[in-house]
């Protein structure tokens, strides 16, 4: 059974559609990052998986079941982006007030306080409280009851960056014990290493998804290698434009060879073999460029937004 | 335990924290007293005079005030909820909207209940005390009447605020809105169906006149109250035309629940239909 299963998903607001044909799925244990730029969908697409919207045409099932059932929401956290709370409540009453809303056990309270590191702020009043407080509160209520699916909308937003390693951290641990999790966002940098597969949307349609792997051999982005302390840099830049390589030069002894697919290995090979560098530095192409490239594929979105 | 209870359980806790509770309790306690003891104060004289004429006194006012305390009490309800951000966030929790509105309703209605309970309650006991030669069944009995008959009021208008609550899409619509509503129920209706006696000139069927009372809770509520004493002629006004109501005072209890539950029906239908 899928965590989420999404199968053709059309999602209009009047005469304007804003999901086209979507189909998703998160498996069981997985985690899937879904990025696109703003009113791409990805706030849609989390109401319809948290049962919010009923889409206009497909099918939605959480955990085996109709999202609105209580059973499913009982074994759902949810962070929306930018959480807020009861202002007059503490920090530990309103946790209580969720926990007994979701029939979590009330120990869990102030081990989840402790876990997001509130535990000395959890008599204060959530007013008092700056917004990564409120982000890791907003936390801590998504992990009442131990949820088998989690979805994070914009987590990391007002963290900072230790703030923010604590929350992969946190995202890891979560996955290895089997917990599902849709992590929406557009702050690339720092997610890659901890999702399992990327999501990416824009102007309403799924434009790639799949493992990070599959998403550069599908993209077919060049990876790029940068060599310092190369004897004659200039020929090797000679070499390898006339050979169909771009290249280019950085300073007196380094170069930049861009590696279109395959060739990654062969220009290595050689590099290692006659060039005698000091040092190499391989690019792979980031999460960004992936997204960039298909955010561009998928055309200028800007544009579009600036007539929106 | 039931969502239901959670929610109100808030509420309550919020009336205790931001001192609603206590002001409403002593508000009510002060002005019943008021009203006991100066009440007649403007025909000459001072001091307890009876006991129809007090509830006849508190019942005019609380007329004006209860719906007002409710509509106060319960006007953001809703609108609060999703201005705030916590809405769409108890909308993901394993409760319906139904249990969402109920437990708001639980939680207000008890507030007010037990700021009726203590103001007048108080009110009443301090009377028992100090007046000499009161009839205590008598007074028991009115009091508790009119203690009653106010919650149910005060319910009718938390549910009335809870319609506009679903509705309005922002805090202030709905204060204005809540406005609307204690004018047009407290004010207006009394002055319009005045004008339509008048310009009538008694064309219209006497029969019906009296019956279009009932659309109105609070007139519903002053009905309950000044009806039952010896010597009822103290009704004014288009009260009047309630004596000539072919109606046993529980059709009235009933009138008023029937409004409570209608109006909390119809914030659920349009609390069902908001988008967030």
């Amino acid at each position: 059974m899928n965590a989420v299963d999404m199968r053709g998903i059309n999602q209009r607001y009047g005469s304007m559609t804003v999901l086209h044909d979507l189909d998703l799925t998160l498996e069981e244990g997985e985690v899937l990052g879904l990025f696109g730029h703003n009113g791409a969908g990805k706030t849609t697409s989390m109401k319809l998986i948290l049962g919010l919207l009923a889409p206009s045409a497909g099918e939605v099932r959480v955990l085996g079941r109709a999202p609105n059932d209580p059973d499913v929401r009982r074994q759902l956290g949810y962070l929306p982006e930018n959480v807020t709370f009861y202002p007059q409540l503490s920090g530990r009453e309103t946790l209580r007030h969720f926990a007994r809303l979701k029939s979590a056990p009330p120990k869990q309270v102030d081990e989840l306080l402790e876990q997001v590191g509130l535990a000395h702020a959890a008599e204060r009043r959530v007013k008092t409280y700056s917004k990564g407080m409120r982000q890791r509160l907003g936390l801590a209520q998504a992990l009442l009851g131990e949820p088998r699916l989690l979805l994070l909308d914009e987590p990391t937003v007002g963290l900072d960056p230790i703030a923010t390693g604590d929350l992969y951290e946190l995202v890891d641990r979560l996955r290895q014990r089997g917990t599902s999790i849709i992590l929406c966002s557009h702050v690339l940098p720092g997610v890659e290493a901890h999702i399992n597969r990327a999501a990416i949307l824009a102007r309403g349609r799924l434009q790639a998804v799949g493992s990070l792997a599959s998403l550069r051999r599908e993209a077919g982005l060049p990876a790029r290698i940068r060599a310092s302390g190369v004897s004659q840099s200039e020929r090797w830049q000679r070499r390898w434009s006339q050979a169909g390589h771009p290249t280019r030069l950085l300073g007196a002894s380094s170069l930049e060879v861009v590696a279109v697919d395959g060739c990654k290995l062969m220009l290595l090979r050689e590099l290692l073999g006659e060039g005698e560098p000091e040092d190499i530095e391989i690019q792979q192409p980031s999460l960004e460029d992936l997204y960039r490239f298909y955010m561009e594929r998928a055309g200028d979105v800007r544009a579009e937004e600036g007539r929106a | 335990m039931n969502p239901i209870w959670h929610i109100a359980r808030k509420e309550l806790s919020d009336g205790l924290r931001n001192r609603w509770l206590l002001a409403i309790s002593v508000l009510f306690a002060l002005l019943a007293v008021g009203i006991a003891w100066f009440g007649a104060a403007a025909s000459g004289q001072l001091g307890f005079t009876s006991i129809p004429a007090t509830i006849a006194s508190l019942a005019s006012l609380a007329t004006f005030l209860m719906p007002l305390i409710a509509l106060l009490l319960a006007y953001d309800a809703i609108v609060g909820e999703d201005e705030g951000g916590t809405l769409m966030l108890l909308l993901t929790y394993p409760l319906g909207r139904g249990q969402i509105l109920l437990g708001k309703f639980l939680g207000h209605g008890l507030i007010l209940a037990l700021a009726t309970l203590i103001g007048f309650g108080g009110a009443m006991l301090a009377i028992a005390v100090l007046v000499k030669d009161i009839q205590l069944g008598l007074l028991l009995w009115a009091f508790g009447r009119f203690m009653l008959s106010s919650t149910l009021l005060g319910w009718v208008f938390l549910a009335l605020a809870y319609v506009l609550s679903s509705k309005a899409g922002e805090k202030s619509t709905a204060a204005g809105l809540a406005l609307g509503v204690w004018f047009l129920f407290v004010l207006v209706f009394d002055l319009a169906l005045l004008a339509l006696l008048v310009l009538s000139e008694g064309r219209l069927s006497p029969e019906l006149l009296p019956w279009l009372l009932l659309l109105n809770p609070t007139d519903v509520y002053r009905l309950i109250n000044l009806s039952g004493f010896e010597g009822g002629g103290s009704a004014m006004g288009v009260l009047s035309l309630g004596s000539d109501l072919p109606l046993p005072g529980a059709a009235l209890w009933l009138c008023l629940l029937l409004w409570a539950g209608a109006s909390l029906l119809l914030a659920y239908r349009v609390f069902k239909r908001r988008s967030v």
